[in-house]
């Protein structure tokens, strides 16, 4: 062993004796359903999400229903970084299935977020994720109600991993389908394209590189509503998340048989999106948002959904991007040399995980 | 980014004036010209900007052999597959070599399989991380033309006078003038011009290229790859191929220079040397290649972890080949899009986000 070798181990050694001493770290124990399990809920979860269906602590939150429609949605979150410029893996969990219900629709209420934590994570850590679920949970207005907490071997899972299932009512006025697009529906976005998925893929150390931007990663449930009951010719909505605008116009596109028209000057994409994924030969439209979703509207509301976006909802760069032709489930983009191009779905882009 | 290149308008109308060009050229070659891309980026400009079906009937635009991976020959990708399999061996790669599929199979298998194997933009970052982990054996596959040799020439330098000893590089690199030769003396060649690489043109210079006109005849223009260089371009070549004179243009004068970068010629010079390799589609092409020198041969992964794989043969019926050497498009492959798409890519080009086949899958 050389003398920089050692010098290495010395470092090492002593990292480890630091985190033993300071820093309190998942056991296995904590996974175990005993006393420390307890412990877990009670200082970090409950401290928390607390409310009076899940102090309960029962097996299943018991809670009224109405009559009416009721959507459920659910999502893991696996994020690597769990930590990353505008958000972290608790707040996406959040909002990704906040986020769900919302275009489809539903105004979330409950959620609940199961935990599969790695033996040795950092205590304080899962307390900032855990406060962050909280506080989007707080703006969201919805409330964690039924959890669960699995502790598993090192190297069993990356850090920690959760997964969140929410449920809500459907609008009264939401009336969404492909069934309702028709030849001249505008298409319209509430903003930038490609943050998240780009911050997250220049938060890698291996790519050795720096920027300003930030993760979108946002509840939308309040916005939606707010547009539901507004426009009564929104007819469909999705948010463009893993496969960016590209992938997602092409499944609506795939599902109605209509064609979409869009028309590249007027896409939303900030100057550093563009010119960082330039540079990394990426492809903005496929890249992943966590708070952009687009819109689908009977044209005589486009431009008065597009002014309330921009005017009362803070989405200034919200945009109408393009329109909804009869056809046979293609996407088209028309360039800024007035070319015509196709865009298909993502097939496998060498990307981190971005979700 | 230059955007003032980019305003529409500027491209609108030298589109105008070009396909009023393309249809004399057509009128006067008795059919539409057909001219060949080399660079994999023009190819992906010219697909995103959506140029070629703005041209559609009065000029061809086929891909050439300009996209490093797509190049890169089946064998080679067996000995990298080797090499990742190898002990306490970390594979280092640009993004793109990670599907390309060998006969057995492609490095994102391998990961699945356990192998350790990262992606880097920049080969100095990898120096870096190679200092960060002594304990690994970090293997950079450099993969490229004369516009990524310099920057992977600097790494070896990096990791010599930084004492990195757990660095090094497997060198499947590839200059494009030798590959042009190849390609020009092939008798089955049916194209009418050439649009040659910018970005490889500011390393070697105008002058590298001045034979594809001077020998072979063949109209020739280094081009940038805004779509306006493009379009730029192919009006220079239509004019050459109407009234002459036939010429290797600089097409790309704000970047390009006569004799290119001598820095980069000079780094390039200094940690690499010649060598015959394997092209796929082409075969053998001499000293079309770049080795390291064997006065660093401390940092050649080719001599630190010597792998003999088995000759296999590539898969039935794929054309990447063909498609290299601008004989067909993709959509005239058999495989493509069929069993071949860029999920489960059969070939080369299929992968690389600047492969033709790639290109026109996701675009055209």
């Amino acid at each position: 062993m050389t003398p920089g070798e050692c010098l290495i181990d010395v470092i090492q050694g002593s990292e480890l004796m630091f985190n033993q001493n300071n820093d309190e770290l998942i056991l296995l124990a904590h996974g175990d359903g005993g006393m420390l399990t307890h412990q877990l809920l009670r200082d970090y979860f409950l401290r928390y999400f607390h409310n009076p269906l899940l102090d309960t602590l029962t097996d299943a939150s018991v809670f009224r229903s109405e009559n009416g429609r009721m959507a459920i949605a659910t999502d893991a979150f696996v994020v690597d970084p769990i930590f990353f410029p505008g958000g972290d893996i608790g707040k996406l969990a959040v909002c990704g299935t906040i986020n769900d219900l919302a275009v489809s629709g539903a105004e979330p209420l409950y959620l609940t977020a199961s935990f599969i934590i790695e033996e040795g994570f950092s205590l304080a850590d899962l307390e900032k994720i855990i406060a962050s679920m909280s506080q989007t949970c707080r703006e969201a207005g919805v409330q964690i109600i039924a959890g669960d907490t699995k502790v598993v071997g090192r190297g069993q899972v990356d850090k920690v991993y959760i997964t969140t299932t929410g449920v809500g009512y459907l609008l009264s006025e939401a009336n969404l389908g492909y069934q309702r697009l028709e030849p001249g529906d505008r298409v319209l976005v509430n903003g930038s394209l490609g943050d998240h998925g780009l911050t997250i893929l220049l938060q890698r150390e291996t790519l050795g590189m720096e920027s300003p931007l930030v993760s979108d990663c946002a509840p939308l449930g309040r916005t939606i509503k707010n547009l539901l009951s507004r426009f009564k010719g929104i007819k469909f909505m999705r948010d463009l998340t893993r496969g960016g605008l590209a992938t997602n116009a092409k499944e609506i596109a795939l599902a109605s048989g209509m064609d979409f028209w869009l028309d590249e000057a007027t896409l939303p994409v900030k100057d550093s999106v563009k010119g960082i994924t330039e540079f990394l030969g990426l492809d903005p439209l496929y890249l992943a948002n966590e708070g952009k979703f687009l819109v689908i509207v009977a044209a005589q509301e486009a431009n008065a959904l597009l002014k309330f976006l921009k005017d009362e909802m803070f989405a200034g760069e919200a945009c109408l991007i393009g329109d909804i032709q009869a056809g046979q489930g293609n996407v088209y983009l028309k360039t800024a040399l007035g070319g015509t191009r196709k865009l298909n779905m993502m097939a496998g882009a060498p990307l981190p995980r971005i979700c | 980014m230059q955007t003032e290149l980019r305003a529409p308008m500027l491209g609108r109308q030298m589109l105008l004036k070009l396909t009023s060009l393309a249809q004399k050229a057509a009128r006067h070659l008795g059919r539409p010209a057909i001219l060949m891309e080399v660079c994999g980026t023009h190819t992906m400009a010219i697909a995103k900007s959506g140029l070629r079906s703005l041209l559609d009937g009065c000029l061809e635009l086929r891909s050439g052999p300009g996209c490093p991976v797509c190049v890169t020959d089946h064998k080679d990708i067996d000995k990298i597959i080797a090499l990742a399999r190898q002990h306490n061996v970390m594979i280092a790669t640009f993004g793109d070599m990670l599907r390309v599929p060998g006969t057995i199979s492609s490095l994102e298998q391998e990961r699945a399989r356990g192998a350790q194997i990262e992606i880097f933009y920049s080969p100095l970052e990898a120096v870096t991380f190679a200092a960060g982990h002594d304990q690994k054996e970090v293997v950079f596959l450099g993969v490229g033309f004369e516009t990524t040799i310099p920057g992977i020439a600097l790494s070896i330098a990096a990791a010599k006078s930084r004492n990195i000893p757990n660095y090094s590089v497997f060198s499947v690199h590839k200059l494009v003038p030798p590959v042009m030769e190849t390609l020009l003396h092939d008798p089955e060649l049916n194209i009418d011009g050439l649009i040659l690489p910018g970005h490889v043109c500011t390393i070697t210079g105008r002058s590298a290229f001045d034979f594809v006109a001077a020998k072979y005849g063949m109209p020739a223009v280094i081009a940038g790859f805004e779509p306006v260089d493009i379009v730029k371009a192919v009006y220079l070549l239509l004019k050459q191929i109407i009234d002459g004179p036939i010429r290797t243009a600089n097409g790309y004068p704000r970047l390009v220079r006569e004799e290119g970068n001598r820095n980069a010629k000079e780094i390039m010079k200094e940690y690499f040397e010649p060598a015959d390799v394997c092209w796929r589609g082409f075969g053998l092409i001499p000293q079309s290649g770049l080795a390291v020198q064997k006065k660093y041969s401390f940092f050649d992964a080719a001599v630190r972890f010597p792998v003999e794989v088995p000759e296999l043969l590539p898969a039935d019926g794929c054309a990447c080949g063909d498609v290299l050497k601008g004989k067909i498009t993709p959509p005239q492959c058999p495989l493509f899009a069929g069993v071949c798409t860029p999920l489960r890519p059969v070939g080369p080009c299929m992968v690389s986000s600047e492969g033709a086949c790639a290109v026109y899958y996701h675009y055209e």
